[in-house]
C-alpha cells in the first residue's frame, strides 16, 4: 500500500512538473493543480506510513466508549490536507480566472508570447508620434493590439 | 493581556467583512478602512508594548494544548513586524484614496487590502508551520487579485509570472511541511525546535531545510528565485506596489529568519553556507541590475532584491550581532520601501510616468517633495545618521569577524552600488531640469491636488525614518533583545509548550 | 437567454429548476451533519453554489444573480463576520479564542447548538460568496 501510494505521489509530481514546463498557461495551471494534489496525498501518507497496511480505525471516539480504538489513524494530516485542499481550490479558481482574462485581453495562451518587452506597455501617444515619424509604427502596432494572437 | 494576540487577526477580518458588505459605497469603504487601520495600529502598539514589558505572549486557539492546536505567539520580532505592518497598512490606506482611482477601488480594493494584512499578521503571529502556510496563502490570494486589479495588459503579464512562481513556491512549502511532519511528527515550531535537534538523520533534515529555503527564498525574492519581483512590481497601482514592497518580501525574510534560527541550526556549515552564497549573489546582482533600469519602480524592485540579500546574509552569519542587524534592517526597510514606492507614485502622478527620463525638475518646483525623497534615498544608500547606515555597519562588522573576504567584498560592493543607484535616481529624477511636459494643463491642476494629499502619508513615514535616526540606540537595543530571543529558543519553547519541556 | 445560443437547452433549464431546491436542501443537510459526520460548511457551501452556477450556465448569469438576490461579495462579507463571531463568543465567554461554547440546547433535527456550528455556517456563506463571485466572473464576457 505504501509503495503504491509512493508511486502514485511520484507520478503526480512528475506529471505536474512536466505540465509546468509547458508554454501554455492552461497546462501550467493544470500542472500546478496536479502538483498540489501530489503534495496533499503526500501529507496524508507522511502522517503515518507504517500503519497504512494495518487495519486502522477512524480517530473518533465510538458511542459509549471512553477512548479511541487502537490503532487509530493520525487525524492531524487529514485536517491539514482538508485545509490544503480548500486553499488549493481557491487558488485554482483564481488562476483560471486570471488565465481567462489574459486570454480575453491578449488572445494568447502562450507564456512566451506575452513576454516580448516591446509589448509590455501599449505605446503612449508621444511614443506613437515618434514612431510614426520614424515610420516604424507598422512593425509594432499589430503585435501591440490586444486580440491579435501572436503565438498562434 | 494574551487576548491582545487575536486583535491583529480579528480587526482586519472585521474590517474586510464590513467593507464587503458596503461593496458599492466607496467613500464609506475608505472611512471604514482608515478606521480599521487606525484600530490595528493602536492594537499592535499595545501588543508591542506588552511583549516588551512582559516577554513572549502565547494563546492557544480553541484551548487545545500546544503541539496539537493552533498556537498564536508573539515574541519581540513578531511584535515589531506586526506594528510595522500596521503602520505601513495605515499609510497605504491613506495614500490609496488619492492615487488608486475609483474604478479600481470598486474592484474590492479595500477588502483585499485588509485580507492581505490579515494574512501578513497571521504569518507573524502563528506558532506552527502549517498555519504559516495557510496565512501565506491568504496573503498570496489577496495579493494576486490586488496585483491584477483593473486588468491592464502589463499587469496581467506581470501577474502571470508572479502567480505561477508563487504557486510553485507554495507547493514546495506544502511538500516540505508534509515531509517534515512525516519525519518528526509535529509542525508546532516550538516542538519542532526540540525534536529536530534530537532527530538523527542529518541528511533528511538538511534536504528539508533546502526545500524550505527555496520556498521562502522565492517569497523573499532571494537570488536566483527573485525574477518574478521586478517583472511584476512595476505594473499595479502605486499604492499596491508600496504595500507589496514594504511587506510581502519581508514576510519571506521573517520566515527564513524564524526557520534558520530556531529549527535548522544543526548543520550550519552546510545550510547557512548555502544561504550566504545566495545572499551575496542577491546583494550584488540586485544592486547592479538596479543601475540598468529606467522605470523608477523597476529600480526600486531590484533594490528590494539587493536588500533581501543583505538580510539573508545576516541570517547566514547567525551571530547575535548579525541577527540584531537583520532585525534592525527589517525595522527600517518596511517603512523605507513602502515610502519609496509611495514617493515614486507622487512623481508619477505629477508627470504621468515613472520613467526617469520623464522626471526631474522637482528640486526647483517641489522642494518639500524633494526633501522627502532625499531622506528616503539617503536611507537607502545607508548614509549616516539615517537608519539605513547602522544595520549595514553591523553586518559589515560581523562579516569581517568571520574572516570571509569574498563576503566582505560583496557587502562593500553592494553598498557602493546602492549608493550609486541612489545618486542616479536623485540626479536623474529630482535634481536635473525637467524635460518638456507630456500632460494637458487642465489635468495638471487636478493631479497637483491629489499629489499634495498623497504626500501626507509619505511625509509621515519619512518622519518615522528621521525618528529612527534619532532613536538608533534604543532601536538597536530592541533588535539585540529580539536576536537574543531568536538565538535562544528555550524561552520560546517554554512559553509555548509550558514549563514541563 | 443563454450566453451561448447554440448551447441553449430547454431540458437543462427545466432540470436545473427542479434540481435547485434539492441541491439547496441537500447543502443545508450537509452543513448541519458536518459536526460529527462527513459534511460541513465547505462542502455544503460548494453544493449550494453549484445550484446557482448551474442556473448561470443553463440560463444566464443575470438570471442567477436575480435568483440569488444578494450580491455574492456581500454573502462573503456576511459569512466572514458570522465565522468570526463564533471565535469571539468563545473569547468573550471567558474561554480561549475559538473555544467551543455549547449552551446545552438540543433541537430535534439540527442537534446540539454551539459555536462550532456557527463557524460552519459562516464558512458556508463565505464559500457560497467566493465560488459564485468566481463563477459569475468567469461566465461574464469581458465588455
Amino acid at each position: 500500500m505504501v509503495t503504491w501510494l509512493a508511486m502514485l505521489i511520484g507520478g503526480l509530481y512528475a506529471a505536474g512538473f512536466y505540465l509546468m514546463l509547458r508554454r501554455s498557461l492552461i497546462k501550467i495551471i493544470l500542472g500546478l493543480a496536479i502538483f498540489a494534489h501530489g503534495a496533499n496525498l503526500m501529507i496524508l501518507a507522511a502522517g503515518n506510513p507504517r500503519r497504512v497496511d494495518v487495519d486502522v480505525k477512524i480517530p473518533i471516539v465510538p458511542e459509549g466508549a471512553e477512548q479511541l480504538l487502537q490503532p487509530y489513524a493520525d487525524p492531524l494530516p487529514q485536517a491539514l490536507v482538508l485545509t490544503a485542499i480548500v486553499i488549493g481550490f481557491g487558488l485554482q479558481a483564481f488562476t483560471l480566472a486570471l488565465a481567462k482574462s489574459v486570454y480575453d485581453r491578449m488572445g494568447v495562451d502562450d507564456v512566451d508570447a506575452m513576454r516580448d518587452p516591446d509589448l509590455t506597455e501599449p505605446p503612449t501617444r508621444r511614443d506613437a508620434q515618434e514612431l510614426v515619424s520614424h515610420e516604424e509604427l507598422d512593425s509594432v502596432a499589430p503585435a501591440a493590439l490586444p486580440g491579435t494572437a501572436v503565438g498562434s | 493581556m494574551e487576548n491582545l494576540l487575536v486583535l491583529p487577526i480579528v480587526i482586519p477580518l472585521v474590517t474586510a467583512g464590513f467593507c464587503l458588505l458596503a461593496s458599492r459605497r466607496i467613500r464609506l469603504q475608505r472611512s471604514l478602512s482608515l478606521f480599521g487601520m487606525v484600530a490595528l495600529t493602536i492594537a499592535t502598539l499595545a501588543l508591542f508594548d506588552a511583549v516588551r514589558s512582559e516577554g513572549i505572549l502565547v494563546i492557544q486557539a480553541g484551548a487545545w494544548p500546544a503541539p496539537y492546536g493552533i498556537t498564536l505567539v508573539a515574541d519581540r520580532l513578531s511584535a515589531m513586524m506586526l506594528l510595522l505592518s500596521a503602520i505601513a497598512g495605515l499609510a497605504v490606506t491613506a495614500y490609496a484614496g488619492w492615487s488608486v482611482g475609483e474604478r479600481r477601488e470598486r474592484f474590492h480594493f479595500y477588502p483585499l487590502l485588509h485580507v492581505l494584512l490579515l494574512g501578513i499578521s497571521g504569518s507573524f503571529l502563528t506558532g506552527d508551520l502549517f498555519n504559516l502556510y495557510v496565512c501565506f496563502e491568504v496573503m498570496l490570494m489577496a495579493s494576486f487579485v490586488l496585483l491584477c486589479l483593473g486588468g491592464e495588459r502589463a499587469q496581467l503579464e506581470g501577474g502571470v509570472k508572479y502567480v505561477i512562481l508563487n504557486l510553485i513556491s507554495s507547493a514546495i512549502f506544502l511538500t516540505a511541511t508534509g515531509l517534515l511532519y512525516g519525519a518528526v511528527g509535529t509542525l508546532n515550531m516550538a516542538d519542532l525546535s526540540v525534536r529536530i535537534a534530537q532527530y538523527e538523520n542529518r541528511e533528511v533534515i538538511n534536504s528539508l531545510a533546502m526545500l524550505f529555503l527555496v520556498a521562502f527564498g522565492l517569497k523573499a525574492a532571494l537570488f536566483p528565485f527573485a525574477f518574478w519581483l521586478p517583472a511584476s512590481y512595476h505594473t499595479p497601482p502605486f499604492a499596491v506596489s508600496a504595500i507589496f514592497a514594504g511587506l510581502l518580501t519581508k514576510v519571506g525574510v521573517y520566515a527564513l529568519l524564524r526557520v534558520f534560527t530556531m529549527l535548522f541550526v544543526g548543520d550550519p556549515d552546510f545550510t547557512h553556507t548555502v544561504i550566504g552564497i545566495l545572499a551575496a549573489a542577491s546583494m550584488v546582482f540586485g544592486a547592479l541590475a538596479a543601475l540598468s533600469q529606467k522605470d523608477i519602480r523597476r529600480v526600486f524592485a531590484f533594490q528590494i532584491m539587493s536588500t533581501v540579500g543583505f538580510m539573508a546574509l545576516g541570517i547566514a552569519l547567525g551571530t547575535p550581532l548579525a541577527i540584531a542587524a537583520v532585525v534592525f534592517y527589517l525595522a527600517q526597510d518596511v517603512i523605507l520601501k513602502c515610502n519609496l514606492f509611495m514617493l515614486g507614485g507622487v512623481a508619477d502622478k505629477l508627470r504621468g510616468s515613472g520613467n526617469l527620463d520623464k522626471l526631474g525638475g522637482f528640486w526647483k518646483t517641489k522642494p518639500f517633495f524633494s526633501i522627502l525623497f532625499l531622506i528616503s534615498l539617503l536611507t537607502l544608500a545607508g548614509v549616516p545618521p539615517l537608519p539605513g547606515f547602522w544595520p549595514k555597519l553591523a553586518l559589515l562588522r560581523s562579516t569581517i569577524e568571520t574572516g570571509e573576504g569574498v563576503l566582505v567584498a560583496a557587502v562593500v560592493l553592494a553598498a557602493f552600488l546602492t549608493l550609486f543607484s541612489s545618486i542616479r535616481i536623485w540626479s536623474g529624477g529630482i535634481w536635473r531640469d525637467a524635460p518638456p511636459p507630456d500632460l494637458e494643463p487642465t489635468d495638471l491642476a487636478e493631479r497637483e491636488k491629489d499629489a499634495r494629499w498623497m504626500m501626507v502619508p509619505a511625509a509621515g513615514l519619512s518622519g518615522l525614518l528621521l525618528a529612527y535616526a534619532l532613536a538608533a540606540g534604543p532601536v538597536f537595543d530592541y533588535a539585540e533583545a529580539a536576536a537574543d530571543q531568536l538565538l535562544n529558543p528555550q524561552v520560546y519553547v517554554q512559553a509555548v509548550l509550558g514549563e514541563g519541556n | 437567454m443563454a450566453r451561448w445560443p447554440e448551447m441553449e437547452s430547454v431540458i437543462l433549464s427545466r432540470a436545473t429548476r427542479l434540481m435547485m431546491p434539492v441541491l439547496i436542501v441537500f447543502s443545508v443537510f450537509l452543513l448541519l451533519r458536518g459536526h460529527n459526520a462527513p459534511g460541513g460548511g465547505f462542502v455544503g457551501g460548494l453544493i449550494a453554489s453549484t445550484a446557482f452556477a448551474l442556473l448561470a450556465i443553463s440560463d444566464s448569469v443575470d438570471v442567477a444573480r436575480q435568483t440569488l438576490r444578494i450580491e455574492p461579495r456581500r454573502v462573503m462579507g456576511f459569512g466572514l463576520l458570522v465565522a468570526l463571531s463564533a471565535g469571539l463568543i468563545g473569547l468573550l465567554s471567558g474561554g480561549s479564542f475559538f473555544e467551543g461554547v455549547w449552551p446545552g440546547i438540543k433541537l430535534p433535527v439540527i442537534g446540539k447548538l454551539g459555536t462550532p456550528m456557527l463557524f460552519d455556517i459562516g464558512v458556508f456563506f463565505v464559500v457560497v460568496g467566493f465560488t459564485l463571485t468566481v463563477v459569475f466572473t468567469l461566465l461574464t464576457e469581458e465588455d
